[in-house]
């Protein structure tokens, strides 16, 4: 079976993705989060494993993780709660966390979990290239999985073909120089960032996530890139209006 | 076995950069660059000079002898506490300002527990004109307030990190965050043998000159380079990986790490990493790491600021899992009577960080004639609000 992450972005559409903590507002949200946004038209969805130390987060995710863990989320209780999440959902899943939760439960362990419960993708943003690729790559792929790497502004030509070979799904484009969350609106450097890497006509095609809250700045992303990811701007959503408004959300990106 | 970092930054299995892709082009240039222009012959002249007329090495290699008598036998302390600002962490702040300048970097920041690396990184960024930001735990910056007026007359601006434990591991993920947010301008001065290679590795040299010194010292005390033991405290392991460095390849001296127990081992108020932790990826490298099988990383305690990380340099994993190293842990109880103890035997008030690595003798018998050095990393004046409330002082 061909991957769905493959699949999707093959349509020829401009995807939004969405990001969530798992665990967050509560325990058990997890599911019915992820059939909400299947249902208001999300094409893919990025479920947060959460981390005690997300170094790469800003305030948003930072503390919906800590309440997560504080509800007492595990990598366990995250794949029992998506044990049969496939028979209800469709679309493409994929995995984002850090990667000592990933390592203490086991590198191999947790693929194989994921290749069970019909995951496509992880996007482990400090597992780095060389180490992906001499220690993991074959297990990722034994298990059917699409590792997705970030680039950033800062990211030299060469670095970006170095992943653009090692990736086979799409790149994560990280919008500017910040952690997640801390950008508002797209200016001139985005603009340039943006037209530079569509330039490379790289094989992969480009996602583009980290400031991205609203239809403009989500048509400004997608100006040139496949798709974007909005993370934070969701979980404040969540946060101020509980679990069952998200079509109030979706409606106000596209 | 070698002890040093390969190439790509690894001790035995430990070490590594586990970093995301935005601090890639930073830790990327340092990496190609940083044993470069360490050793230029320009670099080390300055560094050198620094480290003499504003540091105020070499610091003594002193004899002490009613410790000695007490402990039965030949005990040595590397006077670090006598260097300006009070503690080894200017040995590696001098090192990376120069390191800074090079790269063309313009903006410090810097994480600090205790608030010694601290006021080290503001105070060579104020001796250099650089613009410095350290950040600091909010229970850190209560509990170590001399050294946060000390950064801030020094010029830097502190800022309290709030989340987590709000101690040092929180202070660091907020430095990262930092320099993620300003991947040009800014150089990131971590104070310990941690994070990304090349991190523990430039740190260590920095910090190798206290090992340097022991042996010319000793040399003209005992008559021999290599001392029979050389025993330091371990928080990250900065003070410790100068104190070892040039003893490594050494089998004849023998390596003593000691960490902070808290209130016990096993109280689950600890920082007894080689005791508690397992292999795991903190700040950007591999090591032994305090965390939940889940692989949360656990909040460590101790009465010192400065130990309560919840893991230790990859180099000191490596010398814990080898079994070069022999490694002890010393309770808080244990590192106040210590320092009380150096203090009315020897005339010196310690840091609480430096009364843990004095505590060995609780947990060794030494023999008469062997010579222990004992890295005295830093002094106590910005403990003594912490002094005063455990000895009832007031």
């Amino acid at each position: 079976m061909s991957n769905r992450i493959t699949t999707k972005l093959q349509e020829d559409k401009k995807l939004l993705s969405i990001y969530f903590t798992a665990g967050y507002p509560a325990l058990n949200d997890t599911v019915q989060i992820i059939q909400d946004l299947e249902k208001n038209g999300v094409d893919m969805i990025e479920i947060g494993l959460p981390f005690s130390d997300p170094l790469a987060d800003g305030p948003t995710i930072q503390e919906s993780s800590t309440a997560a863990l504080k509800n007492g989320m595990t990598t366990e209780i995250i794949f029992n709660q998506l044990k049969d999440i496939r028979k209800t959902v469709s679309i493409p899943l994929i995995i984002m966390g850090y990667f000592n939760p990933m390592l203490q439960y086991g590198v191999e362990a947790f693929c194989k979990k994921c290749q069970e419960i019909g995951i496509d993708g992880l996007i482990m943003p400090d597992l780095p290239l060389d180490v992906y690729k001499e220690d993991y790559e074959a297990t990722f792929k034994k298990y059917g999985l699409i590792n997705i790497f970030l680039i950033t502004p800062q990211t030299s030509d060469v670095r970006i073909q170095q992943i653009d070979d090692a990736s086979n799904g799409f790149i994560y484009m990280v919008s500017s120089a910040s952690v997640t969350g801390s950008k508002s609106g797209f200016g001139q450097e985005q603009e340039s960032y943006f037209e530079r890497i569509a330039s490379m006509n790289l094989k992969n095609p480009q996602i583009v996530g980290f400031g991205i809250k609203d239809e403009e700045t989500f048509k400004q992303a997608t100006k040139t890139a496949k798709g974007a990811i909005i993370g934070s701007a969701f979980i404040k959503h969540l946060t101020a209006n509980g679990t069952d408004k998200t079509a109030e959300f979706t409606k106000l990106i596209r | 076995m070698n002890y040093n970092a390969d190439e790509k930054g690894y001790y035995g299995e430990f070490g590594g950069a586990f970093i995301p892709e935005m601090l890639y082009p930073n830790v990327e240039e340092l990496r190609q660059n940083y044993l470069k222009l360490m050793y230029e012959d320009s670099f080390q002249k300055e560094f050198n000079q620094l480290l003499k007329d504003y540091v105020g090495r070499p610091s003594p290699l002193y004899f002490a002898k009613r410790l000695s008598e007490k402990h039965g036998c030949k005990i040595y302390l590397k006077r670090e506490d006598l260097n300006h600002t009070g503690a080894h962490k200017i040995n590696n702040t001098i090192g990376q300002i120069l390191m800074a300048q090079k790269l063309g970097k313009t903006r410090i920041i810097a994480e600090t527990g205790a608030g010694q690396h601290g006021v080290a990184t503001a105070t060579v960024c104020a001796l250099m004109g650089m613009e410095c930001i350290v950040y600091m735990g909010e229970i850190d910056i209560a509990r170590q307030a001399p050294n946060v007026a000390r950064m801030k007359m020094l010029g830097a601006k502190v800022r309290p990190a709030k989340s987590g434990s709000r101690t040092l591991k929180d202070a660091t993920n907020e430095a990262i965050r930092d320099w993620i947010n300003n991947p040009v301008d800014t150089h990131y001065i971590i104070g310990s043998a941690i994070g990304p290679h090349p991190y523990p590795d430039m740190v260590t040299r920095f910090q190798s000159i206290i090992s340097e010194e022991i042996k010319w010292q000793l040399k003209e005390h005992e008559g021999r380079e290599n001392p029979d033991y050389v025993v330091a405290c371990i928080g990250g392991g900065s003070n410790a990986a100068g104190t070892y460095y040039h003893f490594l390849d050494q089998p004849e001296v023998g390596i003593i790490a000691v960490e902070a127990a808290g209130k016990g081992v096993n109280s689950g108020e600890s920082a007894a990493t080689s005791a508690l932790g397992k292999v795991g990826v903190i700040h950007g490298c591999k090591t032994m790491l305090m965390q939940t099988t889940d692989g949360q990383i656990t909040e460590p305690y101790s009465i010192s600021a400065g130990l309560d990380y919840p893991g230790v340099g990859p180099m000191h994993s490596h010398l814990f899992k080898s079994g070069r190293a022999e490694f002890y842990s010393a309770t808080d109880d244990e590192a106040m009577a210590a320092g009380l103890e150096l203090s009315q035997l020897e005339g010196i008030i310690p840091a609480i960080e430096t009364g843990h690595a004095f505590a060995i003798f609780e947990h060794k018998k030494f023999k008469k004639d062997d010579v222990v050095v004992i890295s005295l990393s830093g002094r106590g004046d910005k403990d003594l609000n912490t002094y005063i409330d455990y000895f009832k002082l007031a």
